[in-house]
Parts: C-alpha cells; sequence; structure tokens
C-alpha cells in the first residue's frame, strides 16, 4: 500500500465494518486466476486442472478459520447477502411443516428484510427478539418464542453497528432440543472472534470476505455436516451441488489468502487493536460532553465503537470528518436516504437526541496510534462547531437548549 | 455518500449567519430533534420599513439542511418581509445549485421556518401550528396538510414520491400514504380549476416509451443512407489498411467487399458486425450486412 500523510484526504480509514481494504498478499494470490490459470475447474483438460487443487487449499483455509469439523462444510458463494438467504430458505424448505421463524429486532437487513419479506408474502409467523439498552437480546423473549413449530432461528453472532456480540453458543444450544435449525450472520465476527464450530450447535454460518479484508463478491456459508439443506442456485454439480455455477476462482482464492491471513492477525486484532479502539473511545468520551458509548461494551468486537452525540446530526459530522481525513459512518437517517435513524439504535431505545448523531469508528490490523491520535484530534472541534449551530445546544452554557419547535 | 453541489459544500463547511440573534423581533421554529432536522430562525425586522436588516440560524440536521438555513439568510437580508415571503423551497435550492431529491425536504424546511419567523414578528399565531383539525397527516415527522399542499403548489409535484423527497411526509411508518395521495390529488385537481396546470399531471409510473415510428423509406432513400454510413466507416478502416465496399442492397440485407487488411483479418467479423450496427442506427431498422462474395 502506499503511504499516505497524516494531511491528505481520508488518511484514517476508521470505516472497517463498511469493508476493508483487500490486503496486498490476497490480491498477488488471486492474480494468476485471472490470466494463466483462467481455466473451469470442471474441465478434463490441463488448463482447468490446477484450478480445483487452488480451491481445495482456500476451502481448507476458511475452514481452519471457522475451526469447521470438513472442509466440505464449506461452500463458497457470492458473499454475505446470499449466505444469508440461502440458508434462510434452505432451513424453510428442509422444514416445510414449521411456519415459523426467530430472530432479532437488529439484525442485518440482509437477514432481517428476507424474514419481514417471508411474513408478509408466504404468512410465515417471525418472532422478532428484542434488545436492551446496551444491545442485549432478551434471552426470556427467545426461550417463549422456542417451540416445534420453528423451523430457523437466525442471529448475527456481532452486530455492525455496535459490534455488541450475541450468546451464539448458548442460542444456538437452547434451539437443540426443539429440533430447530440454528443459523448466524457471522459477516462481522469472522477473523475477530475466535470460533471452533466443531464443537458448536450452530448449524449454518454466513460470512463475507470483504470484511476481512479479501476480495469483494466472494463469501461462504458454512454448512454443519449432516443438516438438512436445500440448494438456493440449481443446475450444477459445483460445490458439491450445493451451490451451482460456476466457481468464482480468483475470488474464492483470495477468501482463502484472507481467512489464513485473518487466523494470523487475530491475536493483534484482539488485543493491539483493542487497545487503540479503547483509547480512542475513553479519550472521546472524556473529551466531548454528552457522548454516549452504544452497545454492550462487556461483550464486543475489539475492532468496533459507536459514539453518540447528542444534539448534532450525524451526516454533518461525516461531512466534516471526511474533510479532516477522516472516514468514518452513521448510524444517522440521512446518510442512508431513509428518513429515520437506523433500526439498531431505534432498537436499543437510544434517545432520539442522540440516535441522529450516532457515530461508528471500526478499525482494523491496519490502524495505528497516529490514526487515533488523529481523530481525537479533529473530533471535539467537530462536534463544538456543530453544536455552536444546533438549536439544543447552549453554547454559553456548554449544555443542552431548551427548545420546542412548532410542529414536532 | 450525496451529490451536493460545490456550492451546498461551501455553504455547510463554511456557513455564513450561524447563531443567535439577542434582540431579534422575529423567531421561526420548525422541525423536531426526532424528525432528524430542526431549524431556529432569527430575524430582525426595521419595525418601520419592514426591511429584515439581520438574519441567524441555529440548525440541528446534515449537510443540506445546514447548507440551506445559511442559504436562506444570505437571501432574505436586506429583502422587505413581503419580499422575503416570496421566497419558496425550489429558490433556495436554485440558490444552492439543486439538491439532491431526497435532501428537498431540507429547503422545504428552510421555506417553513421563514413564514414561521415572519407571523412571530406580525404577531401572527403561525397557521402552520393548527393540528387540531385533524390536518396532521405523517405523524412520523409532524407534516400536516398544508404543508404538503404548499410543497405539491410551489415544485408542481405529481406523485407520493415526490411529496415524501420534498417534505419527508410518508418517509417513515408509511401509514399515511394513503391521505397523503388523498390531498396530493385534491390540490391537483384545485390546480387545474385554477389554471396553474393544465392537466392532472398522470402518475409517474413507468411508461414504456413508445417504440418509434418507422417512416416509409424508398430504396433509393435507403441507399443513400447506406452509403452515407459506410463512407462515415471509411476512413477507420483505411487508417488500418482496409476499406470497405458497398456492393448491394436486397430488401434488409446489405452485401458488402472488405478490402486490404481487412481481407483475410481475424477480426473481420467483428468489424462486419460493427458496420451492421452502425447502419442500423442510421437506417433506425434492423439490417444484415454480409460479405459480398458469400451472397
Amino acid at each position: 500500500m502506499t503511504a499516505v500523510s497524516a494531511t491528505s484526504p481520508l488518511a484514517v480509514y476508521f470505516d472497517n465494518n463498511a469493508t476493508t481494504p483487500c490486503d496486498p498478499q490476497v490480491v498477488a494470490e488471486m492474480l494468476p486466476y485471472f490470466s494463466e490459470q483462467f481455466g473451469n475447474p470442471s474441465s478434463i483438460h490441463s488448463i482447468g486442472a490446477g484450478v480445483g487443487p487452488s480451491i481445495q487449499k482456500a476451502r481448507a483455509r476458511v475452514q481452519a478459520l471457522l475451526g469447521a469439523g470438513f472442509d466440505t462444510e464449506i461452500v463458497f458463494t457470492s458473499g454475505g447477502t446470499e449466505s444469508d438467504t440461502t440458508a434462510i430458505y434452505s432451513a424453510l424448505r428442509s422444514l416445510p411443516d414449521r411456519r415459523e421463524i426467530i430472530t432479532s429486532a437488529v439484525e442485518h437487513h440482509a437477514v432481517l428484510t428476507v424474514c419481514e419479506y417471508l411474513e408478509k408474502n408466504e404468512g410465515y409467523k417471525v418472532h422478532i427478539i428484542g434488545v436492551d439498552g446496551q444491545g442485549r437480546l432478551d434471552m426470556e423473549a427467545y426461550e417463549n418464542a422456542l417451540s416445534e413449530k420453528v423451523a430457523l432461528a437466525t442471529f448475527m453472532w456481532a452486530n455492525n453497528e455496535t459490534g455488541t456480540i450475541f450468546p451464539i453458543e448458548t442460542l444456538a444450544q437452547m434451539a437443540k432440543p426443539y429440533g430447530i435449525l440454528f443459523h448466524t450472520d457471522g459477516v462481522q465476527a469472522v477473523g475477530k472472534v475466535p470460533m471452533r464450530l466443531s464443537n458448536s450447535a450452530v448449524d449454518m454460518l454466513s460470512l463475507s470476505a470483504h470484511k476481512l479484508h479479501g476480495p469483494k463478491g466472494v463469501g461462504a456459508l458454512y454448512l454443519k455436516r449432516g443438516i438438512k439443506f436445500r440448494p438456493l442456485l440449481r443446475g450444477g454439480h459445483q460445490e458439491r451441488g450445493r451451490r451451482a455455477g460456476t466457481e468464482n476462482t480468483p475470488g474464492i482464492v483470495g477468501l482463502g489468502k484472507a481467512a489464513e491471513l485473518a487466523l494470523s492477525a487475530m491475536a493483534d486484532e484482539n488485543t493491539r487493536v483493542r487497545a487503540l479502539r479503547d483509547r480512542l473511545e475513553r479519550e472521546i468520551v472524556a473529551l466531548i460532553p454528552c457522548s454516549i458509548v452504544t452497545g454492550d461494551t462487556s461483550q464486543r468486537l475489539p475492532n468496533t465503537t459507536t459514539i453518540a452525540f447528542e444534539y448534532v446530526e450525524g451526516e454533518a459530522i461525516l461531512l466534516l470528518l471526511s474533510r479532516a481525513g477522516v472516514a468514518a459512518s452513521s448510524g444517522s437517517a440521512c446518510t442512508s436516504g431513509s428518513l429515520e435513524p437506523s433500526h439498531v439504535m431505534r432498537a436499543m431505545g437510544i434517545p432520539f437526541t442522540a440516535a441522529h448523531g450516532a457515530t461508528r469508528f471500526s478499525l482494523s490490523r491496519d490502524s495505528t496510534d497516529a490514526d487515533v491520535d488523529r481523530v481525537i484530534e479533529v473530533m471535539p472541534g467537530i462536534i463544538e462547531k456543530l453544536r455552536a449551530m444546533s438549536p439544543y445546544w447552549s453554547v454559553k452554557n456548554n449544555a443542552p437548549a431548551s427548545f420546542e419547535p412548532a410542529y414536532s | 455518500m450525496w451529490n451536493y453541489s460545490e456550492k451546498t459544500k461551501k455553504y455547510f463547511f463554511d456557513p455564513v449567519n450561524a447563531g443567535s440573534i439577542d434582540d431579534a423581533n422575529g423567531v421561526g421554529e420548525v422541525g423536531s430533534i426526532s424528525c432528524g432536522d430542526a431549524l431556529k430562525l432569527f430575524l430582525k425586522i426595521d419595525p418601520g420599513t419592514e426591511i429584515i436588516s439581520d438574519a441567524k440560524f441555529q440548525t440541528f440536521g446534515c449537510g443540506s439542511a445546514i447548507a440551506s438555513s445559511s442559504a436562506l439568510t444570505e437571501m432574505i437580508i436586506g429583502k422587505s418581509v413581503n419580499d422575503a415571503l416570496t421566497i419558496t423551497n425550489q429558490d433556495i435550492a436554485d440558490f444552492l445549485d439543486g439538491l439532491p431529491p431526497e435532501k428537498m425536504h431540507c429547503s422545504v424546511m428552510g421555506a417553513e421556518a421563514l413564514r414561521a419567523a415572519i407571523a412571530n414578528f406580525r404577531g401572527e399565531a403561525w397557521e402552520e401550528d393548527d393540528h387540531e383539525e385533524g390536518a396532521l397527516i405523517c405523524k412520523c415527522f409532524g407534516i400536516d396538510a398544508g404543508m404538503i399542499e404548499r410543497a405539491v403548489r410551489v415544485n408542481k409535484l405529481a406523485t407520493l414520491e415526490e411529496v415524501t423527497n420534498y417534505t419527508k411526509a410518508g418517509g417513515a411508518c408509511k401509514t399515511c400514504h394513503e391521505s397523503i395521495e388523498a390531498v396530493l390529488d385534491e390540490v391537483l385537481k384545485a390546480m387545474v380549476a385554477e389554471g396553474v396546470i393544465d392537466t392532472k399531471p398522470a402518475p409517474s409510473c413507468p411508461v414504456a416509451p413508445s417504440a418509434p415510428v418507422l417512416k416509409h423509406m424508398t430504396n433509393i432513400e435507403k441507399i443513400k443512407l447506406i452509403t452515407a454510413a459506410i463512407e462515415d466507416i471509411r476512413p477507420a478502416l483505411q487508417r488500418d489498411g482496409g476499406d470497405i465496399e458497398l456492393v448491394d442492397v436486397d430488401g434488409d440485407t446489405v452485401m458488402v467487399n472488405l478490402h486490404g487488411s481487412c481481407v483475410g483479418c481475424q477480426m473481420s467479423a467483428v468489424t462486419l458486425s460493427g458496420v451492421q450496427e452502425r447502419l442500423m442506427i442510421a437506417l433506425g431498422k434492423p439490417v444484415r450486412v454480409i460479405p459480398a462474395k458469400a451472397a
């Protein structure tokens, strides 16, 4: 990677939960598969011959990252969304007599929108389990929703906005006695949380390469050996008939390398990166009044913090951060084109005064102390500037002002 | 990220007239923090001449909300109250060299705050405060029928989607869509009756463009067009040491000969399909181009 100076645009990339830059080592391993190794792994001739083993190697590397028992449990897909959709539809088609689904209010739209669609158009009953103010799942509501009418329980391993980690193993164990298939959207957790799926009650897990310094457009679905499965895409023998379509060889090779690198960087992610995140969060909250860390800080991804700055709006924060060379993201309504703040912030009951100003910093193994210093340097001025303009803030008192507009 | 104009960015990054006026004699407050944007507009108005001598704003909102507020203050300072009241949200958006459609509601908020501030100066209760007659349409964003009507009239909106883009109404829980459509229908009918618009605009459901009407061509006209199109192509082929010659036209089949380095070139099939495409564009109808020798 080329070095960027601290003053150049976007010198600090703290939006790794959105996507990560592809690691140069990943790119290097992928390159031959665009040109000399272009063959179709299904071909008999020698041009396709070298390709099959490289896919097997990638499969073994993903298996190692997940701690899966068998390499055949890994099915390559086009990414997290396809894996999620495949898992959901597979569970429903495998257990056609069961007409209920359990999920949470804070899932990624790749899961939530599909569940809502199934409820509205296909008559499924969907139990949407709520969370508390820290984003922790309502375990009692989950327990009450479990029954033999439920085909699928699907919960994200870690939340993309707050980093809050759900007790996936407990949830999966609780579903077992009812014969429910258990899926987890592991897109944010894979590569950051150590996993040993061979000893787990999890039946299916989705992952995406571009969240772990791999290429976009490739991911995988973990399918525990022996579980019922119905493919989403038919029409080919690829992936043992579980995902038809000629393999995205460069992408799969890239995912494999990314998985290998993520496994070796996991210790760094959970020590050095975690310390960087903690320092960033601690200093910002200390410097800026009325700023709140959201999510469950005791059970959280090591790289993520979402800080809600009260009485200011997230898009305005991001634009000023971007001008200062910092890339972050927001749960604010305005950044997404929708008009309401993020469903995660609302599910957690974060007050509107804060939800609109929720700003997510997501670090990665590329993050440095200098990056953190830069954000700590610019953030107080940005919030101060916006609060000076906000009718909800009194500069004189350095505290919220009372403001009751005409229509509200 | 949004595609903001340079001017919108300028007014966001370095807003003019941010702040408050302690002795303001016209203050307008619109929006709410739950909606995601709110604006408090302070005006200082000369009671004799009714000229706005100063204006400041406080805004909670996104980049375009702050830019719209700042732009508004610049537009009204020095104007009389009556002149200021002629400013519409579209004027604010135009001043900023346009806003993304999803952000038009930011300019509407500016226009509303201006009306509220002037009502406050005149000692009037701002009419839009009154939701008691059941006129509140969108409960999520507190948008009433009057505001929807103004947005529809000023911007000549025709669809529910446009109303949402300009006012936010109906953008959240969507339960008020039917009511919005009813208001929209009523306003559009009234506008037609007043002669403001010719006919009620048809709902903008995507309608496939009608197929172009093919004018009947005589053989002479057709051959002229084909000859002209081939003449256009020749220089490009000649640069590569090749050439093309029109041999005959039979109905929709055009027969040509390739010369020079085009002969035996592996790419000659590609060349022919390129020629075919050019002829189809020129004639406006499908034709087939084949080598004369094969015909």
